[in-house]
């Protein structure tokens, strides 16, 4: 009966003999490897945010006025909202995750070689639409960080020559960020990019389908334009196995365990935000991009100011034209990550300085402290044996937010240097001078101290060295 | 057409030439349509330069600012849509300088736009993002901004403070050609050289 039915449908849909036949093609035997699992473990997560994403817009309002609360709602009034938003925003986390730790795994196998270019190329497009999706992602969560990450942007945007102004109000929908803003991030996240993954995912799963998935790379095994196609052959009818089940079952137990794995964050860390709502008005907020641009963060905080706008406007255009090119320039010779040792080198280059700029993005040592001069007192064993005078300087340095930038015991703001020995590195004469005129990126303060105010700071600031150390002195003056 | 062989180059099957004048009509509907759909999608730049966002906005009394202060005032963005919410509620710093003389700055840090926070006790706004600070006269004092705050055209009349104002200000494609004062050849710090 069942038969007769499946026989019935294929008749009409002719589907079951190319099913069979991708699912019955010899793979490499050495393929069925645990490297090979993070290509369909993308795919997984993708359907998951397909899914997700579905049920959460059955109750989120894209309007700028009710944005913000229908996220309230499903957060605490509606059953198991929390759950589906902390699974839409933990899939994004690990969707971009796996798109770039699959990237690294295909660049460190050589198999973006011919003749799988254009499999790369789409998979690029890939990669900038998950990337795309993840900030539009961010803004759809209409909180404070996303209204002034939509600032960000539209100030990055401001700064193409000539079209600047244009492609902001184009990005914003009108002059400012409001309704129009959110209602077309919602359009690209919900119908534009998300049709355009789908028909590239297609055709991408397609491609690897066709042109057989890369086999496991053996120094000494070159690749040649004239060669490579018989010899992949050769080697699937040799030492090849038919793709389900022999391969297929790591990519399963991978891909649930990675859907286990989304889940469980989301249970235990539940949902992102959303942060304050999105009311302009409320300036005291410190914004912060999602886990994921954090490192662009820290990179547009210290980047010298005049090399700010190129970085930004070339930076990226020559990173996709690198890669989409690297399969031109490097399309033929040896896969093996054993004999590329600049592939490796390059990787390694990557990973340490996103990492290091994703680090250093979350304590963000380049930013005051806002709240340090009201909040973080001077510890206790500064002040002790002090004079009346220095303590007030001590007194003057809290009310006048020297604290926002200066630590002191390791409490405060570390845009500036610490102060716990200047007194060892600076004389009272260049104390002085530093807090009137400031300098070497710290404001002058020439104007906001009356004469005392200084002469009691900079005494405040003459005891800070270690007991036993002498602070410096200027010997010229016989100091 | 009848299936002569003296058919030859320049000549077109009745076939043919329907279906190229097919994607011809086609061509010329899907040109026909792109211009609408153009000018809806690009509505947001056209708009901005046939009458503009920009326009005079009162944010009230001057009485509100003491003479020598900076405080934050609030207007509504002169262009509202229904599904706007808050977002149109737009801060900008007011300092009453002296008179009938004021500075009105936005909030967005020249730099990439978060919002500075004034300190009047240092005399300083900071911002929280990437660290910009600038001065109560809104010049730079520190910190990645190219340029000084961004300043609002004002005026007074009647006793109160009226702005021009509409539209979101970036830095723009010159924020990286200003001359950056003392941004250079300065000493890094007092002592450490």
């Amino acid at each position: 009966m069942i038969r007769r039915i499946g026989q019935w449908f294929d008749q009409r849909l002719q589907l079951a003999a190319p099913i069979r036949e991708a699912s019955e093609h010899r793979v490499p035997r050495n393929t069925a490897s645990w490297w090979y699992v993070f290509g369909s473990a993308a795919l997984i997560v993708f359907c998951l945010q397909l899914v997700t994403g579905i049920l959460l817009a059955l109750t989120y309002v894209p309007s700028a006025g009710e944005a913000w609360n229908s996220l309230q709602a499903l957060n605490h009034d509606i059953t198991l909202g929390w759950f589906i938003r902390a699974l839409h925003g933990w899939g994004s986390n690990f969707m971009v995750a796996i798109v770039l730790i699959h990237m690294m795994q295909v660049f460190l196998f050589g198999a973006y070689k011919f003749p799988r270019e254009l499999t790369w190329i789409i998979g690029i497009f890939l990669l900038l639409m998950t990337l795309g999706m993840a900030f539009s992602g961010q803004v759809l969560r209409f909180d404070q960080d996303a209204y002034w990450g939509l600032g960000i942007g539209a100030s990055i945007a401001s700064r193409v020559p000539g079209a600047g102004p244009a492609i902001v109000k184009l990005m914003l929908g009108g002059p400012i960020i409001a309704g129009a803003t959110l209602s077309r991030f919602f359009a690209l996240h919900v119908f534009v990019i998300p049709g355009l993954l789908i028909g590239f995912v297609c055709l991408h799963v397609l491609m690897v389908f066709k042109l057989g998935i890369n086999e496991w790379p053996m120094p000494g095994r070159v690749v040649r334009r004239a060669t490579y196609l018989d010899e992949y052959h050769g080697l699937t009818k040799k030492d090849g196995a038919p793709f389900v089940p022999y391969a297929i079952w790591k990519d399963m137990f991978f891909a649930a365990f990675i859907l286990l794995a989304v889940a469980a964050c989301a249970m235990w860390f539940g949902p992102f935000g959303p942060s304050g709502r999105p009311d302009p008005t409320i300036i005291q907020t410190v914004p912060k991009p999602d886990y994921f641009f954090l490192w662009l963060y820290a990179v547009l905080s210290l980047l010298p100011p005049s090399m700010e706008t190129p970085a930004l406007l070339i930076g990226p255009v020559l990173v996709i034209l690198g890669l989409l090119l690297l399969p031109f320039l490097s399309g033929e010779g040896e896969k093996s990550w054993k004999r590329r040792p600049i592939a490796v080198l390059t990787v390694m280059l990557v990973a340490v300085a996103l990492g290091t700029f994703t680090h250093l993005a979350e304590y963000a040592p380049w930013s005051p402290k806002m709240n340090a001069w009201s909040g973080a007192p001077v510890p206790a064993e500064f002040l002790h044996a002090t004079s009346a005078l220095e303590r007030q300087g001590a007194l003057v340095f809290q009310v006048k937010q020297c604290r926002n930038c200066h630590s002191l015991g390791e409490s405060g703001g570390q845009r500036g240097p610490a102060l716990d020995s200047v007194a060892l590195r600076l004389t009272q004469d260049q104390l002085i001078r530093q807090v009137i005129q400031g300098g070497g990126n710290m404001p002058a303060y020439g104007k906001n101290l009356s004469p005392p105010e200084t002469t009691a700071l900079v005494a405040f600031l003459e005891t800070l060295h270690p007991a036993g150390q002498a602070p410096a002195r200027n010997f010229a003056l016989g100091q | 057409m009848t299936s002569d062989t003296t058919t030859n180059d320049t000549t077109i099957s009745r076939r043919g030439m329907f279906m190229k004048l097919g994607l011809l009509l086609n061509g010329v509907v899907a040109a026909a349509l792109a211009v609408p759909i153009g000018r809806f999608l690009l509505s947001s730049i056209t708009r901005a330069r046939a009458d503009g966002y920009l326009d005079w906005i009162s944010l009230g009394s001057v009485s509100q600012f003491p003479e020598g202060e900076t405080r934050l005032a609030t207007f509504r963005n002169p262009l509202v849509m229904p599904t706007d919410g808050k977002t149109v509620d737009t801060p900008c710093w007011v300092r009453h300088v002296e008179g009938d003389q004021f500075q009105v700055f936005a909030v967005n840090c020249a730099h990439l736009g978060c919002p500075v926070r004034w300190f009047p006790q240092s005399g300083l706004f900071m911002c929280p993002c990437h660290g910009g600070a600038y001065y109560r006269d809104g010049a730079r004092a520190s910190g990645p901004p190219e340029r000084g705050l961004f300043e609002y055209s004002y005026k007074v009349e009647n006793g109160l403070i009226t702005i021009k104002a509409g539209e979101m200000p970036t830095p723009g494609p010159g924020a990286s050609l200003m001359h950056i004062k003392g941004i250079r050849n300065e000493p890094r710090c007092g002592g450490c050289a």
